[in-house]
Parts: structure tokens; sequence; C-alpha cells
């Protein structure tokens, strides 16, 4: 389980990027953070993935707090991030800790395959597509076989078809080790496709606006009615959240600008 | 009209000079390049040639290219141009192993941490601004007229480029890259080997490259200054006698010899760059 209580975030030039956010995801659970441009979805993760440190609050994934980077918490970046000078079987095997070779050729495989790679271990980042890409650093966040897998936007870059099968390619995995799973989105379609609970965040200081439960059975076709009725939950819900945010002092942006 | 078309391109193709066919036009678009930046040096070369050769002129203080390539034998014959080779690459070697390690070291310091950074960088800033020729006299009082001194002013004119390089490199690493290398729990000499050495291997190779072309720019300054051997004393002493062959066959030596070392350096280090995009790789 990882448990959020009262973190905030106060930058070095004073920004309050999160204030009091609290936040607990059950293990396996699919969470969905949406919210405007600017409202701390970032850096809510990279404290989450202990990549910076909170000014105050907690962050604890099984009661053990989360300082610095966790053996246990996979983080994949909104831009694959791949080392250039590695071919993509060495990329992922990145996300390895001390392993003995053969181990570690048979986990990568292994990792490759999960995201539909497995052909092109040997190929270097800079031949992949911006999809293929992507893929390899998911499969760089998953070979640890990490409790907690954080996505930021990791799908935004990509053509809505190969979104879509990469959202199969998620599911999938998560169907297989069941990690509990924070991604960031912009996408309300993609957020109930995905997701458990969608956390709707608004903006300055960043903070939870709203929290919605989907209890629809997987898999969802963006036709059904009830997802249907989930996606029209959650827009009114970011609706709100920035309706709220304009009666700050940025009153000016237009409300179908919410990104 | 597409015939008009093709029947302009056959006749552009049945051009007497030029062999007909696709393959060969390819071919042809190949070769027809540097061919064509060899037609001026070796136009003059001939024309020089015939020109002694038919007492339109003397050729004494410009020799013609067959008395220089005779030259050229004779030194390698009597194993003379062998040897002065063997110096003067052994002097670029040592100078240049001296600055390049310097030079890394002082870099690797500058480039990552701020500390030192601010406490080295001023002075060698300032150092560099001398022209390392004027060192001369100084290295010459302190460690003598013998190959110490030489040594020296190699190692000093090589040490720059490769601090530069090597510190700017580091400076310049893709902070988002080294976040990965974190957010994977690298330890530190990891994160080193796996993350910031790729990074600046390429800019530090091409740092090697412009300081062993210094190297050998300073070896010649070195062997001015005095020496009884090596490609320099060649060309100071084809000038003592006047022996202008002696002289041009020296520099073309020099230009063999530091052609030869850049290629060594670079097919040593490309199995180290050949994640680069091809396109960089031709420099
Ligand atoms: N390193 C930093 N220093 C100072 N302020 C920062 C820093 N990083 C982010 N901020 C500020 O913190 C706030 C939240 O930024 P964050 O990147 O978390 O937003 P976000 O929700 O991810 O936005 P987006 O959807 O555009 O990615 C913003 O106001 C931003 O300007
Ligand atoms: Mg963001």
């Amino acid at each position: 389980m990882l448990a959020v209580e009262r973190l905030t975030k106060r930058y070095a030039d004073g920004t309050v990027a999160l204030s009091d956010v609290s936040l607990t995801v059950r293990a396996a659970e699919i969470v969905a953070l949406i919210g405007g441009s600017g409202c701390g979805k970032t850096t809510f993760l990279r404290l989450v993935a202990g990549l910076d440190r909170a000014s105050a609050g907690s962050i604890r994934l099984d009661g053990e707090p989360v300082l610095e980077p966790h053996a246990g918490i996979g983080l994949v970046f909104q831009e694959p991030r791949l080392l250039p000078w590695y071919d993509v079987a060495a990329n992922v095997a990145v996300g390895l800790g001390r392993v003995p070779a053969a181990e570690r050729r048979e986990r990568v495989l292994h990792a490759l395959e999960k995201v539909g790679l497995a052909d092109h271990a040997r190929r270097w980042p800079r031949e992949l597509s911006g999809g293929q890409q992507q893929r390899v650093a998911i499969a760089r966040a998953l070979i640890g076989g990490p409790k907690v897998l954080l996505l930021d936007e990791p799908f935004s870059a990509l053509d809505a078809f190969t979104r879509a099968s990469l959202h199969e390619h998620l599911l999938a995995i998560w169907s297989e080790s069941r990690p509990t799973v924070v991604m960031v989105t912009h996408d309300v379609d993609e957020a109930v496709k995905l997701a458990d609970r969608v956390v709707v965040m608004r903006p300055a200081p960043g903070r939870i606006a709203d929290e919605i439960a989907l209890s629809l059975a997987r898999p969802r076709s963006r036709a059904s009615p009830a997802v249907e009725a989930a996606s029209r939950t959650v827009l009114k819900a970011l609706d709100r959240s920035l309706k709220a945010a304009q009666k700050g002092p940025e009153a000016s942006a237009a409300p179908a600008l919410w990104w | 009209m597409s015939d008009a078309g093709l029947s302009v391109a056959a006749a552009e193709d049945s051009h007497p000079a030029a062999p007909t066919g696709q393959g060969a036009r390819g071919g042809r678009a190949r070769w027809a390049r540097p061919l064509a930046g060899l037609l001026l040096p070796v136009g003059l070369a001939l024309g020089w040639e015939l020109a002694v050769r038919f007492g339109l002129a003397q050729g004494r203080l410009v020799p013609p290219p067959s008395r220089i390539w005779e030259t050229f034998l004779r030194l390698a014959d009597t194993g003379e141009l062998g040897l002065h080779i063997g110096v003067t690459l052994w002097r670029v070697l040592v100078g240049f192993g001296a600055g390049a390690v310097a030079g890394i070291l002082f870099g690797a310091l500058s480039g990552a941490s701020p500390v030192s950074r601010r406490l080295l960088d001023p002075t060698l800033q300032a150092l560099r601004a001398i022209p390392s020729i004027a060192w001369v006299p100084l290295f010459i009082l302190w460690f003598g007229i013998f190959e110490a001194s030489k040594v020296t002013l190699i190692a000093v004119g090589v040490f720059f480029p490769i601090y530069l390089g090597v510190g700017g490199a580091i400076l310049s690493v893709d902070r988002k890259l080294v976040e990965v290398g974190r957010a994977y729990r690298l330890s530190g000499f990891a994160l080193v080997r796996r993350i910031l050495l790729p990074a600046i291997l390429p800019e530090a190779v091409t740092a090697l490259r412009s300081g062993l072309g210094l190297g050998f720019m300073f070896v010649v300054a070195a062997e001015f200054m005095g020496a009884s051997e090596g490609l320099g004393y060649l060309l100071v002493d084809g000038q003592q006698l006047g022996k202008p062959d002696q002289i041009v066959a020296a520099i073309i030596a020099f230009a063999l010899a530091g052609k030869l070392c850049d290629t060594v350096l670079v097919l040593l280090t490309r199995p180290l760059l050949a994640w680069q995009d091809v396109r960089r790789e031709r420099l």
C-alpha cells in the first residue's frame, strides 16, 4: 500500500507546487491523476519516486518511508529518456540491480516480451519509433518487479492508435504482476479506460480537488454507457476544479483550455 | 513529352568521356568530387616538374616533385627518416600522454565539482591566454635543452584543449539522463561508468584529437629550439644546408605521421562511439 500524507512541496523559488496532498493507494489499484497544467502532478510523482524531497508530509510504501529512489517503485518519465549509448536490451537492464548475466538476459527478454519488443533487443534507441521507445522505458521500469509503477503522461506524445495499443499492453502487464499504478494523464478517456480511481487535481497551490471511483469491469469499451457516464462525471469534476481555480488570480484562461 | 525528356537524358549520358549506364553514373558521382579536388595540386606539381625538366625553371629553391620523392626515398633507405619519425613520434606521444592525463584530470575536476571549478578554472584560463611558445625560454632554464623541456612544452600545448573539452563535456551532460541513473539507484561508480562517461565520450574524443593535433604543432616548435634528432631537426638541417627537398620531405613525413596518429586515435575510440548517429562519424 502506498500512503501519502499531507504532502507539501515548496520549490526553492517559493512556488508551492503541492499543498497538503493526502492519497492512499491500495495494492494493485490503478489511479489516474488528472488536472490542469501546473497543478503539481509531475511534482507529486517525483516525490513519490524519491527523486525530490518533500517540504513536509510523508510517503510510505508498505509502512516504509520513501526518501530516495526505492527498489519497489518504478518510474516512467514523460519522455522515454533511453540512454543512446546502450542498445534496447542494455537500456532495459538499467532497471535491474546486480544479477548474474544469465538471469539478466532472461529477465530482459521477458520484460521486452511483455511490451512486445522481444525482436528489437539488439537495436539502438534511435532506430525505434516514439511508441517503441516509450515501451522500452516501460520495460525498464517493470524489470525490477516494482510494487508501484509511476507513469508521467507516458502516452501523451503518441497518436491515438499507438496509445490505444499501449493501453492494452499496460493492462496486460498489470494483470500479470498486478502492481499499484499511479499514472498522470491529460486524457479523460485514457483515465476512464484504465483507472480504478480518478484523482482530479487543481492548481495554485496544487491539491486534490476530487476523487472518482470507477468500479467498471475490464475490458472497457469507450462506447459502453457506463464508461460514457463515467467520462462525463470525470469531465464535470475537472470543469469544477478549473472553475474553482479561475476564481483565483488567473481568471482569464478559457475553460476549454484546461490542459 | 516524356520522350523528349528521355532523349535529353540519353544525350547527356552519351557524353564521350563518361561511361554509360545507371551504375556507372552513381560510381562517377562518387569519385568525381574527390578527383576534382586533386586536379589543382596534381596539375601544379606536374607543371612544375615539366618546367624544371625542360629547363624553363631551375628548381633549386623549389625542388620538383621527383627530386622530393628521391630525397624521401633516400632518407627512408638510409634509415634516417625512420629514426627521425620515431624520435618525433615518441616526443609527441609522451607529451600528449602527460598533457592528456592532466587535461582529463583537471577537466573532470572542474566539470564535476563547482568548488574546484571556482578554484581552478580562473587560473587555468589565465594560463591558457599565454601563447604556449612563450614558455620556451623558461622551460629551457628549468628543464635544460634536452627531452624534458620539449616534452613539457608539448604537454602544455596538449593540455588546454583537452581540459576545456572534458570540462565542457561534463558540464553539458544531459541532466535528464543523469536522473535516470538516480531513479534506478545506480551507485556513484556505476553512474560514472554507465551514464557520465558515455555521455562525455564523444566530446572528449574530439578534444583528444584537437590536443593531438596541437601536440604535432608544438613538437615542431620544440625541435626548432635545438635538437639533433626528429623531423623538426630535419627541417632546420635542411634550411641550414640549403636542402629544400629535405625540408619538403620532412613536411610530408609530418603530415603522414600526424594523419596516422589521428587515424589510430579514431580507430581506437570508434567502438566506444558506435552508438552515435552515423552522420557524425565522418569528420
Ligand atoms: N524545479 C522547479 N522549480 C520551481 N518551480 C517548479 C519546479 N518544477 C515545477 N515547478 C512549479 O510547480 C508547479 C507544478 O509543476 P508540475 O510540473 O508538477 O506541474 P504538472 O501538473 O506536472 O503540469 P503539466 O501538466 O504541465 O506537466 C508549477 O507551477 C511549476 O511552475
Ligand atoms: Mg507534468
